[in-house]
C-alpha cells in the first residue's frame, strides 16, 4: 500500500514483521507491541531504526520510557469508525512528546485526513484513492479551527484575543502571541 | 412460500422505489417485481446492489402478497407504511397561506 | 444570544463547501454508500422510511427570529411545508432530498446555522434549559456554557469517531428543565460553600435499551476547568468505551462496567495530565461569550397590568392559559411564555412554515426577536411583557398555538415512530393524537394536573419514554403493534426511571388503560399530589389492580 510521508509518497524502510515470523537479518523493523517488550533485549543490539505497532485496545503508556528508541509507531484504524487511533496518536504527541513518524494504517478515509493529521499522524498508508495532493488539500479544508491539538494550528479563541505589545519582549513583537496555552 | 420484491430509497431525492421487471426503478409497489423467495430474489437483490452506486441506497428484500382489492401489497406493516406514506395527514398551512 | 464573529462564519462556510463536495462525489458514484453515510450523518442527514430526514442544530434551543423565518423559508422550499422540533432542540424535516442537502446547509450558513454534528457518533447538540436567561430561578444562564462547548466539540479532531453518540446537557438553575441527569454528561452550575458557581459532574446517564440515571463524578467543577475536564472524560470514553456491540457502546454501560469511583479516578487522572494547560480559555474569551447572553436591556414594564387582571377575571380560557403556559420572569413586569405544539388530536412538535413565520413576527413584536425551542417539543417567547398577554393570547389562539396543556396531561412528547423513522416498531404519532383528543377537556386537564406522557416508537427512547410520569413503549408483537405502559419515571433533578406496569396493551385499548391510569390517580391522590407524589407513595399496585382485574 502506498505510504505518504513529507507531501509525497516515500518509499517504506521499515518491514513489518507479523508475530511469529523470524526477524530479518538486517534492517528496520516494525513489530507488535508484545514482542517488542518481549524481544526489546535481541532487537536493540541489531542497530537499525524500530518501529511498533500498537493495536487501538493497546495504551500508550506501555512504551512511554521507550519512545526516544523509536523511529516508528504505528496505529491502527481497523476499522474507519474506530477511533481510538486519534487519542493514541495525540497522547503520543502530546503526552509523551513524541517526535518520530506516527503513521496512520488500516481503514484511512479521505475524510478523516484532516482529524489525523491535527491528531499528530505526519505518515498515512492510503489506498489508491488518496494522493499526496488529495492529502494536502484535506488539509486545508478548515482554515479555523476552534480546540488546540497536536498541530499546534492557533484556535480561534488564541487568535480572537492577542496578547497587547505592551505584554511582549522585543522578538516576540514580531510573531503573533496569544493568550492561551496552545501547543506549538 | 411468500414472493419478494426488491425495494430501496433513490439516491438523490430519497424517494422509496421498487425494483420493476426491466430493471428501472418505479415509485409504487404495484408496479415493481415480485419474485419468488429464494434464488430468484437472491438474484434480484444481486442486480439491486450493481445499480446501487449511482441510483439507489441500501436496497433490501420485502415480502409481498396479494391485496385485499386484488392489487399486490407488502406484507409487514412498516414496508406498508414507507410504500404507502405516512399513516396519518402531516400538518398543513391553509389559515396561514391566506395572510 | 451568541452572534458568529469572522471565524465562526467561516467555519461553517468551509463545512458547507466540504459537504456541497461531498454529496457532488456521491452523487457522481465516485464514492459509494459506506463511505459516504458517515459524512451525511455528521451533516445531520438520515435516510429515514419516505426520504432523507435533516436534522438542523438549535443550539441551547435558542433561536433568532431571522432563523426561524430561514427554517420556515426551508419547509416551504425544499420539505412539505412543515417541521418537527426535536427531544434534543433540534428540528428536523422529513422530506429533504439529498441534492438539494448543499443548497440547505449554505442557506442555514446565511442565518448562521448548520447541521453539523446532529448526527453520528460524535458529541451532538448541547442542551439546556429552555428557560435559560430569564427563569426566576436561575443562578447562571448555561447557554454561556453550551456555547463553549459547542466551539470545543465542534471538529473535534479526537472524538469526532466515538464508540457511539455523545449528548450534553446544562442546566443553570436548581429546578432541572434540562433532564441533565439522563444525559452522557449532564453539568449542574450551583454554587460551592464559598459562594462561587461551578459545575456538578455527572455522567452515565441515558435511556434507550439500558436507561440510567446519572451518577455524579465530581460534586464541584469551577468554571476555568470545564473544557479539560470534559476533554479528559471523552479521552477516557474513547479509549475504552466498548466497540464490539452497538447496544453495549454509551458511556453509561463503561461507568457501570467500571463502577462510579473507578471512573472518576480514571477521568481525575487523565484531567491531572491537562489540568491548567492549552484548553484553559483566556479571561477575555468567557467575557466575550458572557456577554453574548448577557440579559437585555428591559424596558421598564408594569408587574401587575389592569389589562391582564381584567381579562384573567373575564375570561376562563384566557386565566387558564396563564395558569399553565405562562411563567414566572426574572425581570419584574415580564413572563415566559409557552407556545403548544400539542393541539388536541394533533402531532407533538410539528409547526407549519406559516406558524413558523407567524411566531417569528410574534418574536419581534413581543420576545425581543427571540425564540426558544424545549426539549418537550414546544416553543417558548422568553421576553414578553406582561401587559402584553391579552393580545398575544389572541394572536396564539388564532395561530393555533394556545392549547392550555403546557407540563398537563395534553403536552405530550412522541418520537416520529414508525410513520416516519426507519428504525421503529410501532407508530407513536396516532397514539399521542388519540390521548391528547381523549383528555381534549382543559377543565379536566388542569384538574388532573402536573403529568407528562411520554411516547417512544421503539426501545432508542427518542420520545423520553422513561422519564414519563407516563411512559410507552411501542413495541411489535407478531406483526401487531402493542404499547408497554411505564409509570413514575421523570427527568428533573429528582430523575427516576419508569416501572413496567404489566403486560403490553394492544392498540385499541392503550388509551382506555391511560385513562384508567389517570382515574386511579385522582381517586387515590392526597391534597395536592402530583402524579408522581401519589406514584411514589403508592407504587405500581393500585394501578396494575385497575388495569389488569379481570373484565
Amino acid at each position: 500500500m502506498p505510504l505518504i510521508k513529507q507531501g509525497r509518497i516515500a518509499a517504506d524502510p521499515f518491514q513489518s514483521v507479523a508475530d511469529g515470523v523470524a526477524l530479518p537479518g538486517e534492517g528496520p523493523i516494525l513489530i507488535g507491541l508484545a514482542r517488542w517488550q518481549e524481544e526489546r533485549g535481541l532487537i536493540e543490539p541489531r542497530n537499525t531504526a524500530i518501529g511498533v505497532r500498537l493495536k487501538p485496545a493497546e495504551a500508550v503508556g506501555q512504551l512511554a520510557g521507550d519512545l526516544d528508541r523509536l523511529a516508528l509507531v504505528a496505529l491502527e484504524f481497523p476499522k474507519f469508525n474506530d477511533g481510538r487511533a486519534f487519542s493514541q496518536a495525540r497522547l503520543l504527541r502530546q503526552r509523551y512528546g513524541y517526535k518520530g513518524e506516527i503513521r496512520a494504517t488500516g481503514r484511512v478515509l479521505r475524510d478523516q485526513l484532516l482529524f489525523m493529521h491535527r491528531s499528530g499522524f505526519d505518515a498515512f498508508e492510503v489506498g489508491d484513492d488518496i494522493t499526496p495532493e488529495i492529502l494536502a488539500a484535506e488539509i486545508e479544508t478548515f482554515s479555523v479551527v476552534y480546540q488546540p491539538a497536536a498541530d499546534g494550528k492557533l484556535t480561534a479563541s488564541a487568535l480572537r484575543h492577542p496578547l497587547p505589545a505592551s505584554q511582549l519582549t522585543a522578538g516576540e513583537r514580531d510573531v503573533p502571541q496569544v493568550s492561551c496555552k496552545c501547543a506549538h | 412460500m411468500a414472493d419478494q420484491m426488491v425495494t430501496a430509497n433513490r439516491l438523490t431525492d430519497g424517494a422509496v422505489v421498487f425494483l420493476a421487471a426491466d430493471g428501472s426503478w418505479v415509485e409504487h409497489l404495484a408496479a415493481g417485481q415480485a419474485v419468488p423467495e429464494g434464488e430468484a430474489a437472491a438474484a434480484q437483490l444481486k442486480r439491486a446492489e450493481a445499480a446501487a452506486r449511482t441510483e439507489v441506497v441500501a436496497p433490501y428484500l420485502i415480502e409481498v402478497g396479494p391485496g385485499a382489492d386484488g392489487g399486490i401489497v407488502a406484507l409487514r406493516y412498516r414496508e406498508r407504511i414507507r410504500a404507502g406514506g405516512p399513516s396519518i395527514p402531516w400538518l398543513a398551512d391553509s389559515r396561514a397561506e391566506a395572510s | 444570544m451568541y452572534a458568529y464573529d469572522s471565524y465562526d462564519r467561516t467555519l461553517v462556510m468551509e463545512r458547507v463547501e466540504q459537504f456541497r463536495e461531498q454529496v457532488t462525489r456521491r452523487l457522481a458514484g465516485q464514492i459509494g454508500e459506506d463511505e459516504f453515510k458517515p459524512l451525511r450523518l455528521m451533516n445531520g442527514l438520515y435516510l429515514q422510511l419516505h426520504a432523507y430526514m435533516l436534522r438542523i442544530a438549535i443550539p441551547y434551543g435558542t433561536l433568532n427570529t431571522a432563523q426561524l423565518r430561514k427554517l420556515a423559508h426551508i419547509a416551504r422550499r425544499y420539505d412539505r411545508g412543515y417541521g418537527h422540533f426535536t427531544t434534543r432542540q433540534n428540528i428536523q424535516f422529513n422530506w429533504i432530498k439529498l441534492s438539494d442537502a448543499p443548497d440547505i446547509l449554505a442557506d442555514l450558513a446565511d442565518v448562521e446555522m448548520h447541521a453539523i454534528q446532529t448526527s453520528g457518533n460524535c458529541i451532538r447538540n448541547v442542551t439546556a434549559d429552555h428557560f435559560a436567561g430569564v427563569a426566576a430561578d436561575e443562578i447562571e444562564d448555561p447557554r454561556i456554557w453550551c456555547e463553549i462547548i459547542r466551539q470545543w466539540s465542534t471538529f473535534h479532531p479526537e472524538f469526532s469517531f466515538l464508540p457511539r453518540k455523545f449528548k450534553i446537557a446544562v442546566t443553570g438553575a436548581p429546578h432541572d428543565r434540562a433532564a441533565v441527569k439522563v444525559h452522557d454528561i449532564g453539568l449542574r452550575m450551583h454554587r460551592n460553600a464559598a459562594g462561587d458557581i461551578g459545575f456538578e459532574v455527572i455522567v452515565g446517564g441515558g435511556q434507550g435499551r439500558t436507561p440510567i440515571v446519572g451518577v455524579t463524578i465530581r460534586d464541584f467543577l469551577p468554571k476555568e476547568h470545564l473544557l479539560s475536564y470534559l476533554e479528559a472524560i471523552l479521552r477516557v470514553y474513547n479509549l475504552l468505551g466498548r466497540r464490539d456491540n452497538l447496544y453495549k457502546s454509551r458511556i453509561k454501560i463503561l461507568v457501570a462496567a467500571v463502577g462510579t469511583s473507578k471512573f472518576a479516578e480514571m477521568v481525575e487522572a487523565e484531567w491531572a495530565e491537562l489540568k491548567d494547560g492549552e484548553l484553559t480559555l483566556p479571561a477575555t474569551e468567557v467575557a466575550r461569550i458572557e456577554a453574548a447572553f448577557a440579559p437585555p436591556s428591559y424596558e421598564p414594564a408594569d408587574p401587575f397590568p389592569p389589562d391582564v387582571i381584567a381579562k384573567r377575571a373575564q375570561s376562563k380560557d384566557f386565566a387558564r392559559w396563564m395558569r399553565s403556559n405562562v411563567a414566572a420572569h426574572r425581570q419584574p413586569g415580564y413572563a415566559i411564555v409557552t407556545l403548544s405544539l400539542k393541539p388536541a388530536g394533533g402531532t407533538p412538535g410539528d409547526a407549519t412554515a406559516g406558524q413558523m413565520e407567524a411566531i417569528a413576527d410574534l418574536a419581534d413584536a413581543h420576545s425581543l426577536g427571540e425564540v426558544r425551542v424545549s426539549h418537550i417539543q414546544n416553543l417558548v417567547l422568553p421576553h414578553v411583557k406582561r401587559s402584553d398577554l391579552p393580545q398575544l393570547w389572541e394572536a396564539l389562539r388564532a395561530l393555533d398555538l394556545a392549547t392550555p396543556n403546557i407540563g398537563l396531561v395534553g403536552d405530550i412528547i412522541a418520537c416520529p415512530g414508525l410513520d416516519y423513522c426507519s428504525l421503529a416498531n410501532a407508530r407513536s404519532i396516532p397514539l399521542a393524537q388519540q390521548l391528547s383528543a381523549r383528555f381534549a377537556d382543559p377543565e379536566r386537564q388542569q384538574r388532573i394536573g402536573e403529568l407528562a406522557i411520554k411516547i417512544s416508537g421503539c426501545i432508542n427512547a427518542c420520545g423520553h419514554h422513561h422519564v414519563g410520569h407516563i411512559g410507552i413503549l411501542g413495541v411489535d408483537k407478531k406483526g401487531e403493534e402493542f404499547y408497554q405502559v411505564t409509570l413514575g419515571g421523570s427527568a428533573d433533578e429528582n430523575a427516576s426511571l419508569g416501572d413496567i406496569v404489566g403486560p403490553a396493551f394492544a392498540a385499541d385499548r392503550v388509551v382506555d388503560a391511560v385513562e384508567q391510569v389517570v382515574e386511579t390517580y385522582l381517586g387515590i391522590r392526597q391534597e395536592s399530589e402530583r402524579f408522581i407524589d401519589t406514584y411514589r407513595r403508592v407504587g405500581t399496585t393500585p394501578f396494575k389492580e385497575k388495569l389488569y382485574a379481570a373484565h
